[in-house]
């Protein structure tokens, strides 16, 4: 038995081929806005990976540090280090800032991490894709490879210069930021430094307030003025547990005796994934309702388009008595094998396409083979139109007209 | 039979058709989460670690001289302004004396007094030591009465005691005077050192409290570095070490010195160690005290063992370690570090040989089950 589809693509693929990638295109549009959808989630959840910490201590009340602001004295991270199953714990600054290098600037989130060895506290980058980790305690740099930096720029955060010392991938923040580690006590200083002149406004506000400026008590303005330009503030203590150490067992217990807010893992996810990025993880989410309705509705009208072409032929099959059976099968086969073409392209274009986005657009495997599904599905109940058309052709048709 | 038109075009189909799914096959393997992780690997190399301390501090004065009265009063006159040199002993300027000048010639005055009664006293003595004389000499050939002869003894005793209390008085005089002299002196604002005025804090006119400072010289001699290190990487820390000293407004002269000594307190709230660094050769042009300087320390050479760099530590549930490729698949492999030095290199005291392999860069976070792919650099990674 002859293909009857594979014969009628056969004489005309070229036009068939070129539908089918203009098809694919629409597709391809299509699973990159899913990848979209899917890196706003990845990068909230890249964002807690990377901070290696299995539980967030915050100031009380708060939903810290990445949803809101939190403040705590960096010194409570010793008496948590005190508490039972709690392997590391170490203090982290987070603030989203401009980063200048030499003209130009960029939007990064600036993350303060505790000294020590890589691995030794959590907050650490846990890889890095060229250079070094931080060894000095001032002044240097791990900058991720989205903020356009290289190794051995120099970046002004503030009034400081950082040497670039070490390159990330995939470190960003929850708005896909990308993040640029530096020491601790410089990040503490970054979010608390003035510049000059407001410093030097604030020395002069201090000195008229008659409070602090007595002639009788000589060095007091100086304490004062000297007790308000330092920072003993951090957003945030990253905990990891011991092995085997229920999360939500030492979370209750921080809570209990420390009187502080902690947050697991689980609870972390729920508030970057459902509060901070949930109005536009919907709002891609719509967009991807409308484009995957307008995708089908341009297959069906294609699929029927491609079938009212050749209408005409369907009535000489139907005359020359060729079963309908035969007939449906023939358009069902051609609505598949346009589905597959343009599934193919739609996911080459939108996987080559996808790095060039300046957000992460994740490709997952599993929302293309959903995607193919659905395409599938698509293609059979538009060709199903197609089919009814064809069926109730006149084979008189043939003849006449 | 078929047009050769026709196997043309099935021969089109066929070629679009096959690179249609190589490509997909190709972006379906070697991208998203089933591609292989690029990493690069280096070998471990056994190697001699400079380690050197980093900390940053300010340009202090080892002695500052806070000059000003002992007591209240007002500026009177002042010489000097912030930068001059000064010498030990020059007179910087002085206060308001007020009343002392007054004070000082009523205290001449009195001493001139304490003079004259005593010269008055000293003639009432001597007139009395040569009236006693003759009454004892009359006494003797009995030409006057034994009473008269007790009076003028008692009053030579009293004309004694009369000059010196008239010679204490003088000397109390003189004292006074003294002390006077003393305080008026105590005005002059004078410069224990050889220096440089730093601070002029008050003007002619101004009064200033007791123990307040007018003038603050230094010994450009004493100036110093006080350092910051932070505690968790400050071990090996000791006086005498050699440093390198990098001010912030001179950032590419890199000055010599040393470690004078580590404070035996440390800061508790910054968690800091304090250490103090003194210049080998004060720069000509003077430090601004205050100024921010990068200090780096070498400590001493350590002796050759497997280093690696710190890019290439991993952790792994609670395993600090590194990542090494075995046949193509990846291992964890716990290690033991030691020092680590500034360039980023920290040695392996157990867990690998020299000549090992190990994972330093990689795309993404390894596990166990990833696969790889050697590369030479990563994408973007370029220097």
């Amino acid at each position: 038995m002859i293909s009857l589809a594979g014969r009628d693509i056969h004489h005309a693929w070229g036009k068939f081929v070129l539908t089918g990638f203009g098809l694919g295109l629409l597709i391809g549009v299509t699973l990159i806005m899913a990848g979209v959808y899917r890196g706003l989630v990845e990068d909230g959840r890249a964002l807690l990976d990377n901070s290696g910490a299995d539980l967030w201590v915050v100031q009380k009340d708060t939903l810290g540090p990445y949803a809101e602001p939190s403040s705590l004295n960096d010194d409570i991270y010793r008496t948590v280090l005190a508490m039972p199953g709690v392997d590391r714990a170490a203090n982290v600054t987070y603030l989203t800032m401009q980063v200048r290098k030499g003209e130009e600037d960029v939007r990064a989130m600036v993350v303060g991490i505790a000294p020590g060895l890589p691995g030794s506290a959590p907050g650490w980058p846990p890889y890095l894709i060229a250079g070094r980790q931080i060894t000095r305690g001032h002044y240097e740099a791990v900058a991720d490879i989205a903020s356009g930096l290289k190794l051995g720029d120099r970046l002004t955060i503030r009034r400081n210069h950082y040497a670039v010392v070490g390159m990330t991938r995939r470190m960003v923040s929850s708005g896909g930021d990308p993040m640029v580690f530096i020491p601790l006590k410089d990040a503490q200083d970054a979010q608390f430094l003035k510049d000059n002149d407001a410093i030097w406004q604030s020395r002069r506000r201090t000195e008229a307030n008659p409070a602090f400026n007595r002639p009788g008590v000589p060095g007091l303005l100086e304490a004062v003025i000297a007790s308000q330009s330092t920072n003993s503030s951090v957003n945030a203590i990253l905990v990891a547990l011991k092995p085997e150490q229920a999360p939500d067992e030492v979370a209750e217990s921080i809570r209990r005796w420390k009187r502080l807010t902690v947050y697991t893992r689980a609870q972390m996810e729920d508030i970057v994934v459902t509060k901070l990025i949930a109005t536009s993880a919907k709002q891609i989410g719509m967009f991807l309702v409308i484009l995957a309705i307008v995708c089908a509705a341009i297959v069906a009208f294609i699929i029927y388009t491609l079938t009212m072409d050749k209408i005409r032929e369907i009535a000489v099959l139907k005359l020359i008595g060729t079963r309908n059976r035969t007939i449906a099968w023939m358009i069902m086969q051609q609505a598949l094998a346009l589905g597959t073409i343009g599934f193919v392209v739609g996911k080459i274009a939108a996987t080559f396409s996808a790095p060039i986005f300046p957000k992460y657009v994740f490709l997952m495997p599993q929302d293309s083979i959903a995607g193919f599904l659905a395409m599938m599905a698509i293609c059979m109940l538009a060709s199903l139109v197609a089919i009814r058309m064809a069926l109730k052709v006149d084979p008189a048709e043939a003849i006449g007209g | 039979m078929k047009s050769p038109s026709l196997q043309r075009r099935t021969l089109g189909l066929v070629a679009v058709v096959v690179a249609l799914l190589t490509l997909f096959v190709y972006v379906a393997v070697r991208s998203g989460p089933l591609a292989p992780v690029a990493v690069t690997v280096a070998e471990v190399e056994s190697r001699a670690l400079k380690p050197s301390l980093f900390g940053i501090g300010t340009v202090e004065a080892r002695y500052t001289y806070k000059i000003g009265p002992s007591f209240a009063g007002r500026v009177k006159r002042l010489d000097v302004h912030v930068g001059d040199r000064v010498k030990a002993g020059q007179i910087l300027g002085e206060m308001d004396p007020v009343d002392l000048d007054d004070r000082v010639s009523s205290q001449e005055s009195g001493l001139k007094r304490a003079e004259a009664a005593l010269r008055e006293a000293t003639a009432r003595q001597s007139y009395a030591e040569t009236q006693a004389r003759r009454y004892e000499e009359l006494l003797a050939v009995r030409s006057t009465s034994e009473e008269m002869a007790a009076t003028k003894r008692q009053e030579r005793q009293i004309a004694d005691a009369a000059l010196s209390a008239a010679r204490e008085d003088l000397a109390r005089s003189r004292s006074d005077r003294d002390a006077v002299v003393a305080q008026r002196s105590n005005l002059r604002l004078i410069s224990p050192v050889d220096g440089v005025v730093l601070l002029r804090d008050a003007d002619p006119g101004t009064t200033i409290v007791a123990g307040q400072a007018v003038v603050e010289v230094i010994d450009p001699k004493s100036l110093w570095i006080n350092v910051r290190f932070d505690q968790i990487s400050a071990s090996g820390l000791a006086a005498d070490l050699p440093v390198r000293i990098a001010l912030r407004s001179r950032r590419d002269q890199l000055l010599n010195g040393r470690v004078l000594r580590v404070e035996p307190k440390a800061d508790a709230v910054t968690e800091e160690l304090l250490a103090k660094v003194v210049f080998d050769t004060l720069p000509k042009s003077l430090p601004a005290i205050g100024e921010l300087a990068e200090v780096t320390v070498d400590l001493p050479r350590l002796p050759e063992i497997p280093v690696i760099s710190n890019a290439a530590i991993r952790r792994d549930g609670d395993k600090v370690g590194v990542w090494q490729v075995v046949d193509g698949d990846l291992r964890f492999t716990p290690i033991k570090l030691g020092t680590s030095d500034l360039d980023g290199y920290v040695q392996v005291l157990d867990g690998l040989q020299a000549g090992d392999k190990t994972v330093i860069h990689s795309e993404k976070a390894l596990t166990a089950k990833s696969r790889v792919k050697i590369v030479e650099r990563l994408v973007g990674a370029a220097r």
